[in-house]
């Protein structure tokens, strides 16, 4: 597989790797993937009125999956939620020149935002 | 040191430059046909074949006329699978081979099977082994052909096929071993293993690509094989086609040089192995060797980091040539069959890479991968979400997934 040098560029330098606290009710986590599938992301969002403050993700995944997540936090920082919900999985794809066989690494990114707003609305209903 | 380093001497081999020195005559000085019968260039093409045959024949105990040349592996093992099904129709239809067998013995056997052919297919135990036992529990009066790798290409493993061998001696069943891993790596003596037809190659071994060999036993019983290619006669009708000359010199001194230095070398890169082995499991924790821990070659270390991908890993290491057993490293998206077979799980079938040390290797390239490897698996670590959930305490396998 020979990766593009932005797919390059987030596996050697990942934007926001790491974990925020879970417990936080402004923090929602995503966590999608299967270890048998060999993906797992992990993707957290601090919110503050409305408005992703900051994110941070982990990964278990090939470079790809590494560099979607990672890309995912730069994007959705600053956003509202809508907006972040609106994150396409193909934007992604564009973005890092992801080969067809990889387009599940990207989906799995998008698939990861959903459930991290949807595990802060829950935590704030 | 020169970078990159190739470490991965299972998919493939530099040739030595003591085997093309002797090939490099063979393209344009002494060109000839080794089946010109008439002129002395034919006679010199086929001395040099005949000289071939006879240093095969040293390193694998036989007679140099029970060597039929091939392109390659892929194709002796469906050179024998092929012609021994349809020349023993008559006798049965039932083969039986292993699940952790290379692709051009299951691929093979599964056209045989679209065609009529009943195949067993042995489960081998955790350490990658096969029962002889259940080689034997498996014949029936139908049984034309046991077919059991020497040693295995992932995980190095190497079968009991003396045993094997013998049963099916026992029974009058032919035995077919694909020794394409195993051939010039450890002693081979089809003789005192009972091995009937033997695949191998030569560019595993050192030579170049596209020449290998099918051995085919004479006598004892004398095997009959119906050929795949159709032509001029070569190779006793078994394989049609003018020889590859310069290919088959080569193959001839690769084996001669395993012969000579196959005790020598196998102790060196076994110390190599075990010191790689060594460093690595003494700098990470959960990190598991896949296959048997001493019934294996001594250039072969496979290994599963738990909590990281092995894509991710090979991406990280990037000027070490190695290969993994993950299915994003594949187009098919199945992690490795072989480590599958062993009952290890999905899991860490994605997290393992493979390590084929061979001749070239030094010990200084050891140190340095040794701490490459180590260097990767820590930092994906620390940005795997299932490390950091291993280390809070959660049993993974009681999480609920999100399967896609
Ligand atoms: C066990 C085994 N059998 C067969 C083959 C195929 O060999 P070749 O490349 O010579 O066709 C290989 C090589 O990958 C192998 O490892
Ligand atoms: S995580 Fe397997 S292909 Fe991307």
């Amino acid at each position: 597989m020979s990766y593009s040098n932005k797919v390059i560029d987030h596996y050697n330098n990942p934007r926001n790797v790491g974990s925020l606290d879970k417990n936080d009710k402004e923090v929602g986590t995503g966590v999608v993937g299967a270890p048998e599938c060999g993906d797992v992301m992990k993707l957290q969002l601090k919110i503050s009125g409305g408005v992703i403050e900051d994110a941070r993700f982990k990964t278990f995944g090939c470079g790809s999956a590494i560099a979607s997540s990672s890309l995912a936090t730069e994007w959705v920082k600053g956003k509202t939620l809508d907006e972040a919900f609106q994150i396409k999985n193909t934007e992604i794809v564009n973005e890092l020149n992801l080969p067809p066989v990889k387009i599940h690494c990207s989906v799995l990114a998008e698939d990861a935002i959903k459930a991290a707003i949807a595990d802060y609305k829950k935590k704030n209903e | 040191m020169k970078l990159p380093i190739f470490m991965d001497y299972h998919s493939t081999t530099p040739v030595d430059p003591r085997v093309l020195e002797v090939m490099l005559p063979y393209f344009s000085e002494k060109f000839g046909n080794a089946a010109s019968r008439n002129h002395s260039f034919g006679w010199e093409a086929e001395k040099a074949v005949t000289l071939s045959r006879e240093q095969i024949a040293r390193l694998i105990n036989c007679d140099p006329k029970e060597i039929i040349f091939t392109s390659g592996a892929t194709e002796s093992d469906n050179l024998a699978l092929k012609g021994v099904a349809e020349m023993y129709r008559q006798k049965g239809n039932h083969i039986i081979t292993a699940v952790t067998e290379h692709k051009a013995i299951l691929d093979t056997a599964k056209r045989l099977e679209k065609e009529g052919a009943e195949v067993t297919y042995l489960p081998v135990d955790k350490d990658g082994l096969i029962h002889p036992d259940e080689v034997e529990a498996a014949i029936t009066d139908k049984t034309i052909l046991i077919s059991i790798m020497l040693a295995n290409n992932e995980i190095g493993v190497i079968q009991p096929i003396a045993e094997i061998g013998r049963i099916a001696k026992e029974k009058g069943v032919l035995f077919h071993c694909d020794a394409t891993q195993g051939v010039g790596k450890v002693p081979v003596d089809v003789q005192a293993m009972g091995i009937d037809l033997m695949s191998f190659s030569a560019h595993k071994i050192y030579g170049p690509k596209g020449i290998g060999g099918l051995y085919v036993r004479k006598k004892n019983p004398r095997v009959r094989l119906a050929a795949m290619m159709d032509g001029g006669g070569h190779e006793r009708g078994m394989r049609s086609g003018t020889l590859n000359v310069p290919g088959i010199v080569g193959l001839g001194m690769a084996c001669e040089i395993c012969e000579k230095e196959m005790e020598t070398e196998t102790k060196r890169l076994n110390e190599m192995r075990l010191k790689l082995q060594r460093h690595i499991l003494k700098e990470l924790d959960e990190v598991y060797i896949n296959g048997h821990p001493e019934k294996r070659l001594a250039q072969n270390l496979n290994i599963s980091f738990a909590y990281v991908e092995g894509e991710s890993l090979l991406m990280g290491l990037n000027e070490i040539a190695l290969s993994s057993g993950s299915a994003c490293t594949t187009a098919t998206l199945e992690p490795s069959y072989v480590l599958r077979a062993l009952g290890i799980g999905s899991d860490l079938a994605h997290s393992s890479l493979r390590f084929g040390i061979g001749r070239f290797n030094t010990d200084e390239e050891i140190d340095y991968v040794g701490k490459r490897v180590v260097e990767t698996v820590k930092r994906l670590r620390d940005m795997s979400p299932l490390y950091e959930m291993a280390k809070e305490g959660i049993d993974l396998k009681s999480v609920q997934w999100t399967q896609h």
